[in-house]
């Protein structure tokens, strides 16, 4: 319980730094909630209106900050004082899986946001979907929502999904930044092992290496890379990541064991130009 | 083509003089040198190639050497240092150029036409309009004057066999008792250049125009306001020694000045300047094959600036003092083209968009003791600041420095002395100096520059200290009324020496680059160089002169500096009567043994050429025509020299006829 409470303050954090840097200030009493994100789904039951919103506007495959918003229907009143937590679901053609997914958390005490990330391994296709389902507690009753949601594939590689030489099955994530800049980046990148088809807790004492390249560009790299670690278990991986211009850039990676072995990827050399393990995005 | 222009004589007039200026009993001796490019009037009569370019006039003196990359814009190197260390001014005004590969030094957007001298100035005697090391050149426009009502036209046309240039200008001056006005324009069209044995090098051609006006209006008897502007546009230029062309080098000049010469005051003469620059470049590889990935990069300069500079004398003190300040904003993009048309294409800030802005001061005390000796102080002190005013380049340059600030301020000082003797058959001097300098925009901020000569990119550095430089130098001169002899010296130890050096970590971002340099200061560096220069009087028509020059640098560990001069030697043989005019010279360098590999040089063999012009001027009603042909590398030889970039040949043999007719 309590590491996923540390991956949601991280989480937290980070979107808080990275899209209101003003909110922190207690003196301003109004605070744009939806500054920065947009709602993109609504689910309803026979009480309320279930709000979803995202920085995007919708879902991709990968991680995913996903905030959401409870109506009643009717009283029109947002709740702020439910407990929450969700399960997504794939609904493959021979079977269902889950996926990593963290708690869902009240962003601010008075605010009306109830706040989690999930990471869509695999992106939905014309016969396998993926749903959500919303459970609720207030005053003491339980709630529930489900719906369908829209998956779509991400056109840059932002999640990985692999056996590790130990034989573990891992996912490794993107989720920040949002949005690159030619500059040393704060790169957070989720990491999670895959326990059983429904169960993928954060992969602890880990560390990620990153190499950027421009491989339209003779796949030149970057200086002053610092590998993703974790400041306290059950966080988010934070490093560095430098870009030192626009374009295409393929940051390939290396999974470390807390031991020190690879478990995945491959260093860059002159003849290998790209690692198994990699993110990929444009800007 | 014109080929009887060429035959029709052979006689000549290479002849720009490293005069200096005579001294009279009361005036302080120059020692600096002026190479007289040549007055509006004495133009035709004085030159022989009187429409070569402004680099081919410099490279005459001893101090300086060129820098090639191409037919078109070289590089002057003062003392053997490029343009970091050197201060080049038009008539006082700091210009910058605007690509980050120097493919647009100062010299390139002025035309020798434009121009009445150049004056030199080695060493800290340069430092009157701002920081340098190595020393200053300060070209100086035609100055009109105000006289009788009088018109000047003129007409200039001249070709060269070798690149098949084309030059045509046209020279327009007005003068009255109130108001002057001076214009010039000139064009120049030039196709690729053949080395020697015909061997064409490829993207030589280049293409320009420019035109210079100046207008000086008579205010009150002592007073005058002057405004000037210079437009210079050159396109299509090609760099065979670079990946890359040029496209557009575009400038505009302009400076408001004021001048009073008050009468029966200690102060003789007192000029103010204000001057706005502007400078585009734009490189262009779409010309060339193979291109593996194509880029933009271009690149732009703005320079505001005054200087107030004013002469006084009390007794016998000459002083000269000059406020000067200048702000500059330089900026260079590249954006590169990946081959896929899908993908986005990729962009930095290779100069984010740099402010430098300096305030300094500088003053001359010229303390004649008697009418053959004296002794110069010199002093400036100046405040430099550096701010990165883009965040996305500071953003960038902070992958390499996290600390790094986006400003950063710096004190810079300069101080000289200098005594001399002067007799008639003898003369001597000495002097020592101190100077400091700021790092260039490259060397403080630039981003992955692409460095063709030794196939690193580069990437600057912004915590660089000043570079500091003490100097000695030296000459002594034995002369009589038909020969004369001049050794002279400078020795440059400098301090904290700024140079890019390989950091085996980085890897390189340019397709192909051995790797990554970061600009670093070595411990010390040293620069001597000794020159003699001789002339004899065989005849009172008939002149020998010959210069020498040996040059040595090293750095701290014992490693040969770039761009380091082989011995060099230069011999002519000048004759004059009346309309005439000849000059036949050979020019030669000595192998260049030590050169520097870690800075891409290699051994370059030694070579020597021979040219050979010939001058008649004559009347022909209404017109008074100065007529000048001639031959360059008459021999055809196939040759490269020391500071020649990635090795290009120089030009083969080149015929050349210049004409101005004059009105």
């Amino acid at each position: 319980m309590k590491r996923i409470y540390n991956i949601m303050a991280t989480a937290a954090t980070a979107l808080l730094l990275s899209l209101t840097s003003c909110s922190s200030s207690s003196d301003s009493p109004v605070v744009d909630e939806l500054a920065n994100i947009s709602k993109f789904q609504e689910m309803t039951n026979d009480t309320h209106v279930i709000e979803l919103y995202s920085h995007l506007g919708g879902l991709q495959q990968g991680y995913n900050e996903i905030s959401i918003r409870i109506k009643d229907k009717t009283t029109g009143n947002y709740i702020k004082n439910a407990s929450v937590t969700w399960q997504p679901l794939m609904h493959m053609n021979m079977m269902t899986h889950a996926c990593p997914y963290s708690e869902v958390e009240k962003v601010t005490p008075s605010g009306t946001l109830y706040e989690g990330y999930i990471v869509f391994q695999m992106a939905q296709n014309a016969t396998e979907y993926w749903d959500l389902q919303i459970n609720y507690t207030i005053d003491g009753t339980d709630y529930t929502a489900k719906d369908v949601i829209d998956v779509p594939a991400s056109t840059d590689r932002r999640v990985n999904s692999f056996t590790g030489t130990d034989g573990v099955k891992y996912i490794v994530a993107y989720a920040e930044p949002h949005h690159p800049k030619v500059a040393v980046n704060d790169i957070i990148v989720g990491i999670f092992k895959m326990q059983d088809m429904m169960h993928f807790p954060v992969a602890d004492g880990y560390s990620l290496e990153i190499d950027p390249r421009m491989p339209s560009m003779g796949n030149h790299g970057s200086p002053n890379n610092v590998a993703a670690t974790q400041t306290a278990p059950g966080e988010l991986y934070i490093g560095k990541m430098s870009l030192t211009m626009t374009g295409y850039w393929k940051i390939n990676l290396k999974l470390i064991s807390p031991e020190g072995t690879v478990l995945k990827g491959e260093s860059i050399t002159d003849t290998v130009t790209e690692s198994s393990l990699y993110f990929d995005f444009e800007f | 083509m014109k080929i009887h222009f060429i035959i029709a004589a052979l006689i000549s007039g290479l002849y720009s003089q490293a005069q200096e200026v005579s001294n009279d009993s009361l005036k302080p001796k120059e020692l600096k040198e002026i190479i007289v490019i040549g007055k509006k009037v004495p133009l035709a009569e004085k030159q022989s190639k009187t429409l070569s370019s402004i680099d081919e006039y410099l490279q005459k003196s001893i101090k300086i050497g060129m820098i090639k990359r191409g037919a078109y814009a070289w590089e002057p190197i003062i003392n053997s240092m490029p343009t970091e260390r050197t201060l080049i001014t038009i008539d006082g005004m700091r210009i910058f150029g605007a690509c980050t590969d120097k493919m647009d030094p100062i010299t390139s957007y002025v035309e020798v036409s434009n121009l009445s001298e150049a004056t030199i100035c080695s060493g800290q005697e340069g430092a009157c309009y701002g920081s340098t090391i190595g020393g200053s050149v300060d070209l100086k426009r035609n100055q009109n004057k105000f006289d009788q009502q009088k018109w000047d036209i003129s007409l200039n046309s001249g070709f060269e066999s070798n690149n098949r240039q084309k030059i045509i200008g046209t020279s327009v001056t007005y003068a009255d008792s109130l108001l002057y006005f001076d214009t010039d324009f000139m064009y120049r069209n030039a196709g690729d250049y053949k080395a020697g044995n015909d061997k064409e090098v490829l993207f030589s051609q280049f293409k320009k125009i420019n035109f210079s006006g100046t207008s000086g209006l008579k205010l009150a008897a002592n007073q005058l306001l002057e405004a000037s502007v210079i437009y210079d546009k050159a396109t299509n230029v090609g760099y065979p020694a670079l990946p890359m062309d040029v496209s557009l080098a575009e400038a505009l000049i302009t400076s408001l000045k004021w001048q009073y010469v008050p009468k029966n005051s200690m102060v003789k003469d007192w000029e103010t300047k204000v001057y706005f620059n502007t400078i585009t470049h734009k490189m262009d590889d779409t010309h060339r094959p193979n291109v593996p990935i194509h880029m933009d990069m271009p690149g732009w300069s703005k320079t505001f600036g005054y200087y107030s500079k004013a002469k006084a004398v009390l007794g016998q003190h000459h002083f000269l003092a000059n406020l000067n300040a200048f702000y500059n904003q330089s900026k260079a993009e590249m954006t590169m083209y990946p081959q896929n048309p899908n993908e986005a294409p990729m962009f930095m800030y290779t100069w984010p968009d740099v402010r430098t802005f300096y305030q300094g001061i500088f003053i001359e005390d010229d303390y004649v003791f008697n009418c053959h000796s004296g002794i110069k102080f010199t002093a400036a002190a100046g405040q430099h600041s550096n701010k990165v005013a883009s965040e996305f380049g500071l953003e960038s340059l902070q992958i390499f420095y996290p600390e790094m600030k986006a400003q950063k301020n710096r004190f810079l000082k300069s101080l000289a002395i200098n005594y001399h003797l002067d007799k008639p058959r003898f003369s001597y001097g000495f002097g020592l100096g101190y100077g400091e300098r700021a790092p260039s925009v490259s060397e403080g901020y630039g981003f992955y520059l692409y460095n063709s000569f030794d196939n690193f990119d580069q990437v600057g550095n912004p915590n660089l200290k000043n570079e500091k430089s003490l100097e000695g130098n030296a000459f002594i001169e034995l002369k009589n009324d038909k020969a004369s002899l001049k050794l002279s010296s400078s020795y440059f130890h400098i301090n904290d020496y700024i140079i890019a050096k390989p950091n085996a970590t980085l890897v390189p971002m340019t397709l192909g680059a051995n790797g990554v340099k970061v600009y670093t200061a070595v411990s010390y560096a040293v620069i001597w160089n000794a020159g003699l220069t001789t002339t004899y009087k065989l005849t009172p028509e008939l002149k020998w002169n010959a210069q020498l020059l040996y040059t040595y640098g090293k750095d701290a560990q014992d490693v040969n500096l770039p761009f380091i001069s082989p011995l060099s030697y230069t011999a002519g043989l000048a004759f004059r009567k009346n309309s005439y005019s000849a000059e036949l010279t050979l020019q030669g360098n000595a192998t260049q043994t030590r050169y520097s590999p870690s800075y891409g040089e290699d051994r370059t063999p030694d070579y020597a050429v021979i040219n050979l012009g010939v001058g008649y001027n004559f009347k022909w009603n209404p017109c008074s025509v100065g007529l000048r042909v001639g031959v360059e590398n008459a021999l055809d030889t196939y040759y490269t020299t020391y500071s020649d970039w990635n090795n290009i040949p120089r030009m083969g043999r080149n015929f050349y006829a210049d004409i101005i007719f004059k009105l």
